[in-house]
């Protein structure tokens, strides 16, 4: 009898006994999830994803990828994983759950392959099946690999909701805005304090916006750069930026930089900066 | 041939852009509004990009010209109602755009003309 | 945040630069890609401002070529690759065109170096009448 080349049969089970493969399979993944995570994932949805898996592995068993995950041929897989995985991170599985996709098809494929030799020769099957069950194991790895990586960005976003709600921007008179900034100032943090501060300008129709940085400790290089690109964004499109609240340690550290603030209006005090607005928008304080 | 239609009222144009502009388009409506202003002796230009989500070098560099033609001419020019985003991408694309009034809206647009036309 | 349009991760849509108004279907294409990803009303305009400058630099300096607006992935993110290829005379001095434009506010410059800032990654190739390819990349 001439041995099927390893792989062959892997790929012969993964074609024909597919609807057998299929049906174990789902069973032992419904039996490893705790009975509150199976609601989170409907009947028909779980088989369309495993169905999906299984003809993308045979596609790439096939197509002869070996254990190495980086060849070509697993590319269809992992891109497939990477959304299950992504999915069930949104969803809150826990990473080894989420792991349990690819782990629990490896006890009902053996299974299946071992219908198709008649339980003849299963140390013969072991090994040439182990460079595939290798490739799960580095799938499995995977799926936890981009699990941490889709928690990780959630993460990230969440910070910077909370971020844009812990910079408030306040309505100090028809048309003057105030933003004050407490706390150092971040790249990304600055950036997210600049796009909410232009929003409410074109949302409440204000001519004058006040940054008063007198809770800002120090000032680098690139945040003063940041703040200089709020007040000419806020200049074209057609509102004005006063920045209040410097610090004199702020302001050698301004000079010493070499960073150029042109013809920006500072103040010194949120009130001064607050005058001159009114005085700008045509008002003044009575006594002042 | 597409055209950005002018707007006439009084002493001032309106240009309300409200088309994906391609290079073409924008060159002719920096010559449309020159002959106009000349034809007209208008002493405002009030152009309006609220409707605009993008506004590249080109086409900040065309309002840059329009605001210098028009000052040669003898009129204001006033950009407003410039997006945030479009405000944020163009600050980061270099372009400043210093000698061009800007406004919020197109009556705040107007509002400035006024008062500038009284000096 | 729109929606993101869920499609095969494998869309490349290219754009063919032969004149003016195909620089409006770069920026509209680009848009598309840019939403079927999810980005930002920001991140959506630098993306698409970027592919009108580099799409002008491909019909006006390359005399014309072509654009390639895939979207990408790198494990959990996403996010849009835009290459932008002519057959022209090249760029000599890359280094130069990146910063002149810069300073002068005019030529092939801001928007090569504006394309730059603009984008998370940049890639260009380019030589003397050997054609140009620049390659940038937004994530979201």
């Amino acid at each position: 009898m001439v041995m099927a080349t390893p792989i062959h049969r892997t790929i012969q089970v993964l074609q024909s006994s597919h609807v057998q493969l299929l049906a174990d399979w789902i069973k032992a993944l419904r039996a490893a999830t705790t009975s509150q995570s199976a609601a989170m994932i409907s009947d028909p949805e779980l088989q369309a994803q495993c169905q999906e898996f299984i003809s993308l592995l045979s596609a790439s068993a096939a197509a002869g990828g070996g254990d190495d995950l980086s060849a070509a041929a697993w590319r269809p897989v992992k891109e497939f994983l990477a959304g299950v995985s992504r999915s069930r991170s949104r969803q809150g599985f826990s990473p080894s759950e989420t792991a349990m996709f690819v782990m629990s098809f490896k006890e009902p494929l053996f299974a299946n392959l071992r219908r198709l030799s008649d339980g003849h020769d299963d140390t013969g099957l072991v090994t040439e099946s182990w460079e595939f069950l290798r490739a799960l194991d580095r799938l499995a790895l995977y799926t936890t690999e981009i699990h941490q990586q889709a928690r990780e960005e959630l993460i990230r976003r969440q910070g910077e909701d909370m971020l844009e709600l812990s910079t408030p921007v306040i309505q100090l008179w028809d048309g003057i805005l105030a933003m004050p900034l407490i706390g150092t100032l971040d790249s990304s943090r600055t950036q997210i304090v600049m796009e909410a501060l232009l929003q409410q300008i074109v949302a409440t129709r204000s001519p004058i916006a006040i940054l008063d940085i007198t809770g800002v400790p120090t000032v680098d290089t690139l945040t003063a750069q940041h703040l200089l690109k709020t007040v000419a964004a806020t200049r074209l499109m057609g509102a004005e930026c006063i920045i209040s609240g410097i610090r004199p340690q702020i302001a050698q550290t301004i000079v010493h930089l070499g960073v150029s603030l042109g013809d920006i209006v500072t103040k010194a005090s949120l009130a001064d900066a607050f005058r001159i607005a009114l005085k700008k928008l045509g008002h003044s304080i009575a006594g002042s | 041939m597409d055209r950005i239609p002018i707007l006439r009222m009084g002493r001032t144009l309106l240009v309300t852009v409200q088309v994906d502009m391609h290079d073409q388009l924008a060159v002719r409506l920096l010559d449309d509004l020159t002959a106009m202003i000349t034809r007209t002796r208008a002493r405002g230009v009030v152009i309006d990009i609220s409707a605009l989500d993008m506004v590249d070098s080109f086409i900040g560099r065309m309002i840059a010209d329009v605001a210098a033609t028009s000052r040669i001419l003898d009129a204001q020019t006033v950009l407003v109602g410039m997006q945030p985003a479009v405000a944020i991408t163009l600050v980061e694309l270099g372009m400043a755009m210093p000698g061009v009034r800007t406004a919020l809206d197109v009556e705040r647009g107007m509002e400035m003309l006024d008062a500038a036309g009284d000096h | 945040m729109p929606p993101a349009i869920t499609e095969p991760d494998r869309t490349v849509i290219r754009v063919e630069i032969a004149e003016n108004q195909d620089v409006v279907i770069v920026r509209q294409r680009a848009r598309d890609q840019a939403q079927r990803v999810g980005f930002s009303l920001l991140e959506t305009t630098k993306l698409v401002t970027a592919a009108s400058e580099l799409a002008r630099n491909t019909l006006e300096h390359g005399g014309g070529g072509y654009a390639l607006l895939e979207i990408c992935t790198e494990g959990a993110r996403r996010g849009v690759r835009m290459q932008f290829i002519d057959d022209g005379p090249g760029i000599a001095d890359i280094e130069q065109a990146l910063r002149d434009g810069y300073t002068t506010g005019k030529g092939l410059g801001l928007g090569l170096g504006g394309s730059r800032r603009l984008a998370n990654e940049f890639h260009i190739e380019s030589a003397v009448k050997r054609g140009t390819k620049v390659t940038v990349v937004r994530w979201k």
